[in-house]
């Protein structure tokens, strides 16, 4: 398809904003007579809070309030709201604490210094009581109840199974088992979690916030506070990060509204460092048992695997995330039987939640790491074995999903080609690869509605420009950007003629924002439907105006009004709105649009593929890895924002190997032992490969123009590919992550030894 | 406590405040000259979120009491544009997409400004480790290595525009 916007490298819509210190994040907002707040929090990982006194810090000068649990309405909450036992978090607990760092009482004050201090002088008593810290001991019987009700601790189970898995395990010629141990990972944006309240008497409440979704941060909240939806605004015009853990409530939202609501004067907080690290969410931990049989040439039959997830002290998206895990962990295989038995369980930790790939780079790194030791086991080519069994244009997972593109074979092509390239590798180098897929947004969602949804709204103005009014959130990724060039490409004006608006419920349609990689798809979906309608609305009027034989339908191209098969014969775009409106009693034309997927299944609409090769070399002496090339080759359909897109190649690449050789959550005794910049160790400018993306073009029919998920799945396969090099390099498979120094060389010490 | 007297000129304009002389450079930066393009995103001088030159150096603004560049000339991604012309390095920042969320772009465009001015032609790795104290979540570096190497090349000179 001839396309004029889409996919020619334009600058981010918020571009200038950004690069002359413009945007104006939450971090920055200033609320004239704002009070600053703070958060006392547990410093026991289980405990009964038995009497919170407040008395001394309210005495001191510049304290304006302090509130409690008690001072709530003690709500429930969590993200999957129609599931009411999975909603268990009190943002300020009435009776528990579950983990170090929980907030167990706010202070507003005239200065942050004041509100600090004041923190010191609020006594709490504690009654302290046991804790357990991790899944496989927190799932026995003898260990504490963290909460009410979850036999041995189990928050969530899901079962996952198609196929006959033991009559095809008897039919295997090879079963291999293994354990493998994923970890944590913090989420790690530049901007903390942030929020300014402002509740003023007539019953309204304004929040700024760094959040994923304001739609969603608009529904909690009015729920937790008591208010009507509409009368609580949401503002998130610039966000600072999102990776998954900015769309469930936190404290600073949650607090900053109480003692705003307690004031009537706004108040703000801004996580620390320290605070975002020991009590926000991070990604989830994981044990997995992963059982797969196959033919002696490689044909996968079965595979059955167990998860025991660390869910931390609540449930927020963390069921997602354990779904996600079950499914994606077939991908991208054909398999005759799968099996997948999910546990999240509770532990005295911080909360586990979304994080970018949502449970799925988990997934691939135990079942790639396994696919090569099979192959090397059977003597196999590690190409050709994925080529083999790998999903294929209009697949279908039996009873889940129905696969439409699909470009796996080409990439594996693609790969395949460069690791020739490359030739001999000199020894402690090796190249390491992974499949892997993604979905283009979850149509499941447990919200408020049991499915997804997007919307827009498309405004022509008197001069032409167009207003495009979003619910889909913009965290960085570029989605105003993205569906901006949809809108300018499906209605024939330039990029520089869409205004976006995003981040407000006050003027924003609703929509459940960003998450799991659904706007390209179904908000660019909304978006196209909105656009298309406006057109309609103006051609109706040309029509009338130009009177063509009705045999020419009419088009627009690049602000041109014309008949589609003569293009020479037509009128300028601004002088047809212009006229179209003149007559319209200040009427502007406006196109609505929303999505739904339909006959998609439970899962996704689509489905993003690829593969990735990561060249690494060993240091056989310490251990250490050094990451030299990443080559990914990529379907995500039609490629809309091309400077996005290896954006966001690049960032995946970099959070991703940070998951696979550096990032990690310890914890000892309930306690975050790095919680800090220092010692959590993030990939910086000097660790990063050279990277190049090799774009597969796809046409999807479900998404606009051919387009799918082009972000969240590239996080998928870079902790698996470097896990794949270090076998290929050294001939060791480390099956715990992250792949450190010291896990390498005990590795190489053991290989030695036998 | 007793207020100081701090004389400092940000993006060409001269300021006179009388500030706690345990006031950061950033707080002044932020809070009291309200350029908020500047950001901070940690309490360990380790992000780089709040690099400004002083002085013609790269300097973490968290990392310096205000009182320290009395004096000073400071310059903050808001006085890199001149009379509404970019400067190149936020020219080869918008065409390289070396942004996203956006929240580390001041504090990259300092460091990298200031590595260009201290050395014109600068390897890709001078590159990297010019840019090794601030960290982005975001973009995975490449695409600001990209830029900076772009302005080395002289893509941005005036005769070439």
């Amino acid at each position: 398809m001839k396309c004029n916007v889409i996919n020619t490298p334009v600058h981010n819509v918020d571009g200038i904003a950004k690069v002359t210190g413009r945007a104006t994040y939450t971090f920055d907002v200033t609320v004239p007579g704002m009070l600053f707040g703070k958060i006392l929090r547990s410093p026991h990982p289980h405990a009964r809070i038995k009497n919170i006194d407040a008395s001394a810090a309210l005495a001191l000068n510049g304290v304006r309030a302090v509130v409690t649990g008690k001072d709530t309405l003690g709500i429930k909450q969590g993200i999957w709201r129609r599931y009411k036992e999975l909603c268990d978090e009190q943002i300020l607990p009435l009776e528990k604490v579950r983990y170090i760092g929980e907030p167990v009482a706010a202070v507003a004050a005239d200065t942050e210094e004041i509100a600090e201090q004041a923190l010191d002088l609020i006594e709490v008593d504690y009654e302290v009581l046991p804790a357990v810290y991790d899944p496989m001991e927190a799932i026995k019987k003898e260990a504490p109840e963290i909460h009410e009700g979850f036999e041995r601790n189990i928050n969530v189970t899901r079962h996952i199974e198609w196929g006959d898995v033991d009559d095809a395990f008897d039919e295997a010629d090879y079963i291999r088992e293994d354990w493998f141990r994923c970890s944590g990972q913090a989420h790690a944006c530049m901007e903390t979690r942030c929020a300014v309240a402002s509740y003023t008497a007539d019953g309204k409440l304004a929040v700024w916030t760094s959040t994923q979704s304001a739609y969603y941060h608009q529904v909690l909240l009015a729920d937790v506070l008591g208010l009507k939806e509409s009368d609580v605004r949401v503002i998130a015009k610039y966000v600072g990060g999102g990776f998954g853990g900015k769309f469930e409530l936190d404290a600073a939202q949650f607090c900053s509204s109480v003692l705003s609501m307690k004031l009537c004067k706004p108040v703000k907080i801004v996580f620390t460092r320290e605070e975002d690290f020991i009590a926000s969410k991070r990604r989830t931990p994981m044990y997995y048992y992963v059982r797969t049989g196959v033919k002696k040439d490689g044909t996968f039959l079965a595979r059955e695997a167990r998860v025991f997830t660390d869910g931390g002290a609540y449930t927020g998206m963390g069921a997602t995330a354990l779904y996600l895990t079950g499914f994606f962990h077939s991908f991208p295989y054909k398999w005759r039987g799968y099996r997948h038995d999910g546990f999240r369980v509770y532990t005295n930790t911080l909360p586990s939640t979304s994080m970018r790939g949502f449970g799925t780079p988990h997934a691939t790194y135990c079942s790639e790491l396994q696919i090569d030791l099979i192959a090397k086991e059977l003597g196999l080519d590690r190409i050709e074995i994925r080529r083999k069994n790998g999903h294929t244009p209009n697949y279908e997972v039996p009873g889940q999903a129905t696969i439409a593109s699909c470009g796996l074979e080409q990439c594996l092509d693609e790969i395949e080609k460069w690791i020739k390239s490359r030739g001999e590798l000199p020894p402690n180098r090796g190249i390491g690869i992974s499949s892997y897929g993604f979905m283009s947004g979850g149509i499941f969602n447990r919200f408020d509605t049991p499915y997804s949804f997007s919307s827009a709204v498309v405004t022509i103005n008197y001069d032409g420009k167009v207003d495009l009014h979003v619910g889909a959130q913009d965290i960085g990724q570029g989605s105003n950007t993205t569906l901006a060039i949809i809108c300018a490409e499906d209605l024939g004006v330039r990029l520089e003629d869409i205004r976006v608006h995003s981040g407000d419920t006050a003027e924003c349609p609703p929509d459940l924002g960003a998450w799991g990689s659904r706007q390209t798809l179904m908000a660019g979906n909304a978006v196209k439907m909105a656009a298309g309608e406006a057109k309609r609305q103006l051609l109706e009027f040309a029509a009338a105006q130009m009177s063509p034989n009705i045999v020419y339908d009419l088009d627009i191209k690049d602000r041109w009004v014309h008949l589609a098969g003569r293009p020479e014969r037509g009128l300028d775009y601004f002088e047809v709105v212009k006229k179209a409106l003149r007559g319209k009693d200040g009427q502007r034309i406006m196109g609505r649009g929303y999505y739904t997927p339909h006959r998609k299944g439970m899962i996704s609409p689509a489905y993003s593929y690829g593969v990735q090769a990561l060249e690494i070399d060993v240091d056989p002496e310490t251990g250490k890895i050094k990451l030299l090339n990443c080559v990914t080759a990529h379907d995500c359909g039609q490629p809309i924002n091309p400077l996005g897109l290896t954006g966001q190649l690049e960032g995946a690449i970099s959070m991703a190997a940070g998951y696979g050789f550096l990032e990690d959550i310890p914890i000892e005794d309930g306690m975050v032992m790095n919680p800090n910049l220092v010692d959590y160790k993030l990939i910086r400018a000097p660790d990063m490969p050279e990277t190049e993306v090799i774009e597969i073009e796809t046409y999807e029919p479900e998404g606009p123009f051919g387009a799918k998920e082009a972000g969240e799945g590239l996080t998928n396969p870079t902790a698996a590919a470097l896990a794949t090099a270090v076998l290929d390099a050294v001939g060791v498979p480390i099956k715990e992550l992250p792949i450190t120094p010291e896990k390498v060389l005990n590795a190489l010490k053991e290989k030695k030894a036998q | 406590m007793e207020k100081h007297l701090l004389r400092i000129t940000v993006n060409d304009r001269d300021y006179e405040l009388f500030i706690n002389p345990k006031t950061l450079l950033v707080e002044v930066i932020r809070d009291h000259l309200g350029l908020t393009g500047t950001k901070r995103g940690c309490e360990s001088s380790s992000c780089g979120c709040c690099t400004v030159i002083v002085e013609g150096m790269a300097v973490k603004s968290c990392s310096v009491l205000a009182m320290q560049v009395d004096g000073m000339t400071v310059t903050t991604s808001e006085g890199l544009e001149k009379n509404g012309k970019l400067d190149a390095i936020q020219k080869a920042f918008l065409d390289n997409g070396s942004y996203q969320c956006g929240f580390c772009t001041s504090g990259m465009l300092m460091s990298s400004k200031a590595l260009l001015d201290e050395n014109p032609s600068p390897s890709v790795m001078d590159i990297r480790e010019g840019i090794d104290g601030n960290l982005c979540r975001c973009t995975g570096y490449n695409s600001i290595v990209r830029a900076v190497a772009a302005v080395a090349r002289g893509d941005y000179r005036e005769d070439k525009q």
